[in-house]
């Protein structure tokens, strides 16, 4: 019985997997969630199905020919070159049908084009190589990178990209956006060209640096829906991956005021071991340096210099943190780490050893901490964490004063 | 008094000028035979050395992870191979046809510029090994894909101006090139020879040059803002200093959608050449032919931002983009039911020539239909970057430029050669080709539409299974015109015996080119022919 069972149970299994498998690719373009996706693949389908309606039509009369009007068969070649009946028929259906493709098309450009009566505004800036996204009505502000588990399937070689769930197309932080609200998105980029695609809403949009491009979107059902950068913008172009998330109003409304919660937060500014240390560390290690500096922190010689054994990364720390907050010419300013962040990632960098080095060393949030923002987040000292008293008077103090510029 | 003086210069040429001795014989070549020679020869080392980096692309997309290369590496890829087949190997293998095939189909001597034609080959090899050179520069080749858009294209290394020198030396060579047809087409066409006389092969090459001359200049002058944006603190195309990064791509569509109909309008006319031939029937509608190469290379240069429609054109610019793009269909269809037309009810046999020509007709189409769909501006907003168009452009140029390109090689070799080449090789080689190269290119429709990028080195799971597919037909491809190499070596050797003169049955009746001995005198035509052949009446 309990055999049986197993069998019935494995046998449901593969036949689930077997749906899984063929759901796995598909040939054509998506439907997709909107309506105006919808208009798009109508279009799509009558283009493809005039398409091969004039192609078994054309290749049908040349087949014909090609296998009755041939030497071995005896076939006489006729010797006429020229019809102007037929040329001015041939010339006069294509147009027609072009005419026919162009009305409904013209529509379609129309209604891509009406940006007007949004509802609420995202604007999305594309960077090498994350996504940006800003709500402009609630301020809501937030960086999308590829998930951890991807970044770190497709640089280690030892991990298989199909044990990944979504591999390549996950983000740490999606965009979450409610439905059946016209949604009105701006895009530009920081550096370079990107492009912003998510199949299901019909249409991409390049972010262009310096200039503002804009698009709308209307989600009908909930659900995630998955995109790529789809510009070429250098090294890690295929791995940027966009996610949106669309809800119901009500629990949009909540995630927002959730959302606003833990933006207005402080840096998490608590005593934490060393290995949690360094896994939080690895977190934003991937986040934001592993583009350059590579997972082994080799860097990329000729374009990005090793972290592993570099004497920057071993040596000083609030001079390290200095450096990270302050950029160089080539490296951004990482001005947005706050101190918990910018703790575990100096720990990591100096003490991981998927980088090489072992300096023996952590950081605890309260030492990355400038006194000026020690000040910002405790106007009265003594409310702040007995550690960050302890530390504060030194340490901090030395990340200011390293800045650079 | 044409023909006398014509025999004035035979007589000249009869007792100064036979090909040199030795090596030195190639390089300081005019002759326009021993040019187009070194011309085909260099487009065919490039096709292979384009080839290899087209392999290493797919075999990095066997299976998604990245196994082999670098994602740098992998962009460097993506635009070399680009690079190099247009440069390198399309557009001098037409040049070289060019070359060896206008002088005699009109029945001139040579080429109207020897001199120069030698100088636009030797710039070319000179810019196409600057091109490679940058391979090995620190920072890598230029990887921000062949269209060279900025501001990424600026992020690279020390390669960025050498490679912008040698699109400039490209440059020159095409022009150089493409004055030497339009003079010799103008001033050396044999008496009778009047234009709509002309094969169709010399037509196209004459629209073509025009072409040429108008958007190598164009291109020059884009890649020359990039670079004065890089060292001279110009900003042409940096929002920053009041520039604009779309402005560039304005400007390098203006170049390279022509550039495209550069690579495809001799295409049609080798098409136009063969398929009258083996349909032993005059070719249909020769003047709508004509009229419908012009009046593609006109709409050619009205078409540009059809390339850009997500770029964020204003709507009155999606629109007309959108109507003029669809109005191309019209003229490339009039050709391709005229070609239809022409072996209907005609005597055809399918030596390789035709096979490959007949399969151009087809494949062509199928990019055709393509490009159809994408001329539908909001539909684009879909395929955009994708491998939708990845597979469309390469419909439209393997199995259709570099398929007749192959086809010419049949055609010709036994004139050049004077030996035939072996004809189960060559359909073999035809049949492994045509096969593999819709293994190759058709599983790239599914994956655009199924929403893979094109440019990434790594994919998402639900991709592996027709980037696999992809993969192995490109295997199968690039190996199979080995095949191409062995036939050539072996026709110079001898092939499977003599040619005669005419090599096809009543080929003379289609061309002044199988009216001279196989293989062709190293001058031909010092004389003007009296009869010219209508072949086409």
């Amino acid at each position: 019985m309990k055999k049986t069972k197993h069998l019935f149970v494995s046998m449901l299994l593969m036949g689930m997997g077997l749906e899984t498998a063929q759901a796995d690719y598909t040939l054509n373009l998506v439907q997709g969630s909107t309506q105006l996706s919808h208009e798009l693949y109508d279009l799509h389908m009558l283009i493809l199905w005039i398409c091969v309606f004039i192609g078994i039509a054309v290749f049908g009369t040349m087949f014909y020919s090609i296998f009755h009007h041939r030497k071995s068969k005896g076939h006489q070649a006729a010797q006429f070159h020229e019809n102007t009946t037929v040329e001015i028929i041939w010339t006069i259906i294509p147009t027609l049908i072009l005419v026919a493709m162009a009305i409904p098309a013209t529509k379609a450009v129309i209604d891509l084009d009406h940006v007007q009566d949004s509802d609420m505004s995202i604007k999305v800036t594309g960077k090498q190589w994350y996504w940006e996204y800003e709500y402009l009505d609630s301020g809501l502000r937030f960086e999308s990178h590829l998930d951890e588990a991807s970044e770190k399937a497709h640089r280690v070689s030892s991990i298989d990209p199909r044990s990944v769930p979504n591999y390549l197309l996950n983000v740490d932080k999606p965009l979450v956006i409610p439905v059946k609200k016209k949604i009105r998105f701006l895009f530009t980029a920081g550096d370079v060209i990107h492009s912003w695609w998510v199949p299901d809403l019909g249409w991409k949009k390049d972010a262009n640096p310096g200039f503002v491009n804009d698009a709308w979107t209307s989600i009908d059902k909930p659900g995630v829906y998955r995109g790529q950068c789809t510009e070429l913008c250098g090294r890690d172009h295929g791995f940027m991956p966009i996610v949106v998330i669309a809800m119901e109003q009500d629990q949009y409304d909540a995630w927002v005021k959730s959302e606003i919660e833990k933006q207005a937060k402080g840096p998490d500014l608590d005593k934490h071991t060393r290995s949690d240390l360094l896994s939080k560390g690895e977190s934003v290690y991937l986040r934001n340096c592993v583009a350059c500096h590579q997972i082994d922190g080799k860097g990329i010689s000729g374009w990005y210099p090793a972290l592993r054994g570099s004497a920057k990364v071993t040596g000083d720390t609030s001079q390290l943190m200095g450096f990270i907050q302050a950029g160089t010419s080539k490296m951004p300013a990482f001005k947005k780490l706050k101190a918990d962040e910018l703790a575990t990632l100096v720990t990591y960098l100096r003490n991981s050893p998927d980088l090489g080095n072992s300096v023996g060393d952590e950081t605890q949030a309260c030492q990355a901490l400038s006194l000026d923002d020690l000040d910002d987040l405790y106007p009265d000292i003594d409310n702040a964490p007995q550690l960050c008293k302890e530390f504060g008077e030194v340490k901090p103090e030395k990340v200011v004063s390293e800045k650079k510029d | 008094m044409a023909s006398v003086v014509a025999e004035h210069d035979d007589h000249h040429d009869h007792h100064d000028h036979g090909p040199e001795k030795g090596l030195l014989r190639w390089i300081i070549t005019t002759n326009h035979k021993d040019i187009g020679t070194l011309y085909l020869l260099f487009a065919l080392v490039m096709f292979f050395v384009g080839g290899t980096m087209a392999l290493i692309i797919r075999s990095e997309l066997f299976e998604p992870g990245l196994q082999f290369v670098d994602p740098q590496f992998f962009n460097s890829m993506t635009t070399m191979h680009a690079l190099v087949m247009v440069f390198g190997a399309v557009m001098p293998a037409f040049v070289g046809l060019a070359n060896w095939m206008i002088p005699m189909m009109i029945g001139a001597p040579d080429m109207a510029l020897p001199r120069m034609n030698n100088m636009s080959f030797w710039m070319l090899v000179a810019g196409v090994l600057l091109l490679a050179a940058t391979l090995f520069m620190e920072g890598g080749a230029p990887a921000g894909g062949w269209t060279l858009y900025p501001p990424l294209v600026l992020q690279t290394g020390k390669a960025l101006p050498f490679a912008i020198f040698s699109v400039h030396m490209l440059g020159v060579s095409s022009i150089m090139g493409a004055i030497n047809v339009i003079a010799t087409i103008f001033n050396m066409r044999a008496p009778g020879m009047t234009l709509m006389k002309m094969p169709l092969f010399v037509w196209t090459w004459l629209i073509t040059a025009f072409l040429l001359i108008a958007i190598m200049p164009v291109f020059a002058g884009a890649v020359t803002m990039l670079l004065t944006d890089r060292f001279f603190d110009t900003s042409f195309f940096n929002a920053a200093g009041g520039g604009d990064p779309v402005l560039y791509q304005h400007i390098f569509w203006f170049f390279g959608h022509p550039e495209v109909y550069v690579m495809i309008l001799p295409t049609f006319g080798v098409a136009s050449t063969i398929i009258p031939v083996f349909a032993r029937k005059p070719l249909f509608g020769y003047a709508s032919m004509v009229y419908a190469t012009a009046a593609i290379a006109f709409l050619s240069f009205i078409v540009w931002a059809h390339h850009m429609f997500t770029v964020g054109l204003p709507i009155a610019g999606e629109l007309y983009f959108m109507y003029a793009t669809m109005l191309i269909a019209i003229p490339t269809g009039v050709k391709v039911f005229n070609w239809t037309a022409t072996m209907w009810k005609g005597a055809m046999t399918f030596e390789t020539p035709m096979l490959f020509s007949i399969a151009f007709v087809v494949l062509f189409t199928m990019g055709g239909f393509t490009g159809l769909m994408m001329s539908v501006a909001p539909v684009d907003f879909q395929y955009h970057d994708t491998y939708f168009i990845v597979a469309h452009f390469h419909y439209t140029l393997v199995p259709a430029s570099v398929f007749i390109l192959m086809a010419s090689g049949y055609y010709w070799l036994p004139k050049w050669t004077g030996n035939m080449y072996n004809e189960k090789i060559g359909r073999l080689h035809f049949w492994l080709s045509a096969v593999s190269v819709n293994i190759l290119f058709f599983p790239q429709h599914f994956l655009g539409l199924a929403g893979m990028p094109r440019r990434i080195p790594d994919y998402a799971i639900q991709f592996a299974d027709w980037n696999m597919v992809s993969s192995i037909g490109a295997f199968m491809y690039g190996f199979s015109q080995l095949l191409f190499v062995w036939i050539v070596i072996d026709t110079i050797k001898g092939g499977v015996g003599k040619a005669t003169d005419e090599v096809w049955e009543d080929a003379s009746k289609h061309g002044l080119e199988w009216t001279v001995p196989s293989p062709a005198p190293y001058h031909t035509f010092t004389t003007p022919p009296e009869i010219i052949p209508t072949e086409h009446l």
